[in-house]
């Protein structure tokens, strides 16, 4: 299996792959760690005439700390976000999801922007950068905008990329202390690819009652979503056994399950709710109360 | 187009065609027969090579970004007639029996050796989660990276 014949390039910069961008356009495809796209090629599900190779881009892999976000360059691989310090540090949930992707030669190539860009809906990442309201920043030539993890998803493998566009780097708003965190995944034996997996974010007042809930779900629907039904059901509540798995019974509902041959729509909805369950109860018992 | 990189320590440089994969460059371009396509779909990691020393799947690479790159094949790990600790660890603990998922096996064992040379069992198995075999059930496996990591704290404490 090899992809179809196309020009490769190697851009020098941003301002670089946005120009080659915009001379080849629709011909064009953007490669970073390539662990969506070269599959995508060989399979000639995508047989783009020009690569623009941004790997070599050394801003576009940088990870650090500005304005008080933690600010993770498009190209970092999964490997470099699930070690780096900062990240370990100050953004628990997104180092364990990172090291809960594919095996490790796909974390040693795969990177962050990939991920978000391709919006598979079995990815880890959707369903962290859901939780953590990361802000995802799109540069094109002469400007740039961010858009919110959010309003990013769109549909199956469709995002809030336009033609021209180049995403650059994620911001996140560092998980403060006493939070909890958790992504729990049931993952296919074979890829590692999430059939349904949670990322839910925990703080506690004092009487222990839940002060911020967020929770991000990805693998059961088209796409990766937050499941607001359970966490307005939650909010001001008790995190007691009970009460969240009442609440987690709510994180299928409404959503257009996927089925496929790994599982069918109706268990993917049950792993859901179970999962579910145990990541807000994972992450109520790393929060302080 | 060319591509120039560093194999198993030999500087080299080739014309290559742009959609040419890693694997096969190593193979039919280079010669190093070494390094098997297994699945050819990310999944097996027969493939796997230290690509600047991570471990990563050949076959999903393209010789162009191995550009200006330093690659690692089993055939590099090797030295001065010596086996690596990893391959004397797969003889010593009968850690293959058809061989073929073997070199990159040992090339994903290498990339957590370079990590840590103390790693437990549930490391190892994370670690090699992306290699399948289908002979040994992995329990010699694991043990040939026992023997490994064990060979190389004793070297390194000597």
């Amino acid at each position: 299996m090899f992809p179809s014949q196309f020009e490769y390039h190697r851009a020098a910069s941003i301002k670089d792959a946005l120009d080659l961008l915009k001379q080849f356009g629709d011909d064009a495809k953007l490669l970073s760690g390539g662990h969506s796209l070269i599959p995508m090629m060989k399979l000639r599900l995508a047989q783009p005439a020009h690569l623009i190779d941004v790997t070599k881009i050394a801003e576009l892999r940088a990870i650090s700390e500005s304005h008080g976000k933690i600010v993770i360059g498009a190209a970092a691989t999964h490997d470099t976000v699930a070690n780096s310090d900062l990240v370990r540090a100050k953004l628990g949930l997104l180092a364990e999801a990172a090291a809960a992707i594919g095996d490790v030669q796909v974390r040693n190539r795969g990177t962050i922007g990939g991920s978000l860009t391709h919006a598979d809906p079995a990815a880890d990442y959707p369903a962290t950068a859901l939780a953590l309201e990361a802000e995802i920043k799109l540069d094109r030539d002469g400007g740039s905008r961010a858009v919110k993890a959010a309003d990013f998803f769109l549909d199956l493998m469709t995002t809030a990329i336009q033609p021209g566009e180049l995403l650059t780097q994620v911001a996140f708003a560092p998980i403060p202390s006493g939070t909890g965190y958790a992504y729990l995944k049931y993952p296919h034996p074979a890829s590692g690819f999430a059939i349904v997996g949670v990322a839910a974010i925990a703080a506690l007042d004092r009487s222990g009652k839940f002060a911020n809930l967020r929770v991000g779900v990805t693998g059961l629907g088209p796409k990766a979503f937050r499941a607001t039904a359970v966490e307005a059901a939650l909010a001001g509540k008790a995190a007691d056994a009970a009460t969240i798995a009442a609440a987690a019974s709510k994180t299928a509902d409404g959503v257009d399950a996927l089925g496929d041959i790994h599982a069918s729509s109706e268990y993917r909805s049950e792993l859901a709710r179970v999962y579910a369950r145990r990541a807000i109860q994972a992450a109520v018992a790393r929060a302080k109360a | 187009m060319r591509v120039n990189l560093t194999i198993n320590g030999q500087p080299r440089g080739d014309e290559i065609e742009p959609r040419l994969l890693l694997v096969h460059y190593l193979r039919e371009v280079a010669g190093l027969t070494g390094t098997h396509v297994g699945c050819e779909t990310t999944l097996c990691g027969a493939c796997t090579v230290l690509l600047d020393g991570k471990a990563v799947k050949s076959c999903t690479v393209l010789a162009a970004q191995a550009d200006g790159a330093s690659v690692t094949t089993v055939e590099g790990l090797a030295k001065d007639g010596k086996f690596h600790p990893i391959q004397e660890g797969f003889w010593e603990e009968h850690g293959l029996q058809c061989g073929y998922c073997t070199p990159g096996m040992m090339m994903a064992a290498v990339d957590l050796l370079n990590r840590t040379t103390n790693p437990g069992e549930d490391e190892i198995r994370h670690a090699l989660e992306g290699n399948l075999c289908r002979c040994t059930g992995y329990q010699h496996i694991i043990k040939a990276v026992q023997y490994a990591a064990e060979k190389m704290r004793a070297t390194a404490g000597r």
